[in-house]
């Protein structure tokens, strides 16, 4: 069925993948502090993991409704035709995101000292 | 001319009849973009019988009527992204001698996911979606291996 020749190369490749895998395993993490909303590439605004609130994003795309709640962030409520959002588990720590694809809109948790190197890429 | 139109149109229904399906099966990682893909079966499948162009017609066709009809705009540019990433890579790889159908899948399952990720990212504007990378990759390497299990054992048992 898989040659023997075969079964080398899909090994390695699946290694490497695995490795890319840790890599990004290893590089999140640390505690969250700030949440970061974009919309459309541009930022929305940054709010406080500790602060319990809503946030309400209505944009052309359609309406998310965002809380913080017991220092994690998780999507209540989205109007968007999949709901992956809306279903997404709470996320707390450093570099986890929710994001609403149809909406355009990515939920960023950063880690204190993140904020202070600010993304030249995502500007 | 007009047996081919008939066979593509077959099989355009038998794949989008896969995709509905798949979606019946409640297996959720609760994260995005990670399904069976068993619609990939034909697209697997074919490219072992019918040539490339007849496979990627069938291929296009079915996104769009998917997307249109179970779907919305949204999802179609993601189908159509992941689609044609994973057909090229297969039609390339094919022509290698050394995969069986089932490794090639799964390097089609990887593209298809990659390809997804990657347009996610350049229209949410956000390097950090590719955090979904590293689960996107490895389920598209078992998706694809499970596709490719089955594939090889529908084309014992076919002829087209």
């Amino acid at each position: 069925m898989i040659k023997k020749k075969e079964k080398v190369i899909l090994l390695s490749v699946f290694l490497l993948a695995g490795m890319i895998a840790l890599f990004f395993f290893l590089l999140s993490g640390g505690k969250g502090e700030i949440v970061r909303i974009m919309t459309d590439g541009k930022e929305y605004g940054s709010y406080s993991l500790s602060e319990d609130q809503i946030i309400e994003v209505k944009t052309a795309a359609g309406c998310n409704r965002i809380v913080i709640k017991n220092h994690s962030v998780f999507m209540e409520y989205a109007d968007c035709p999949d709901q992956y959002c809306v279903k997404h588990k709470p996320v707390s720590n450093a570099n986890e995101t929710i994001v609403c694809l149809p909406h355009k809109l990515v939920v960023e948790v950063h880690s204190e000292k993140d904020e202070v190197m600010i993304d030249g890429i995502s500007r | 001319m007009a047996k081919k139109v008939a066979y593509s149109a077959m099989l355009v229904s038998l794949a989008m009849i896969f995709s509905y399906v798949e979606v019946l099966i409640p297996i959720s990682f609760g994260i995005p973009g990670i399904k069976l893909g068993l619609a990939n079966l034909v697209v697997v499948v074919g490219l072992f019988f019918m040539s490339p162009a007849q496979v990627f017609t069938v291929l296009v066709v079915r996104i769009l009527l998917s997307s249109f009809m179970f779907g919305n705009m949204s999802s179609l540019i993601y189908s159509l992204a992941g689609g044609c990433c994973s057909f090229s890579m297969m039609v390339l790889l094919k022509r290698r001698k050394e995969l069986s159908m089932t490794g090639i899948s799964m390097f089609g399952g990887v593209c298809h996911n990659a390809g997804q990720l990657l347009v996610a990212t350049i229209v949410v504007q956000n390097f950090r979606v590719l955090y979904y990378l590293p689960a996107l990759l490895i389920s598209g390497v078992l998706t694809g291996m499970i596709t490719g299990i089955i594939g090889q054992n529908v084309k014992k048992y076919i002829s087209l």
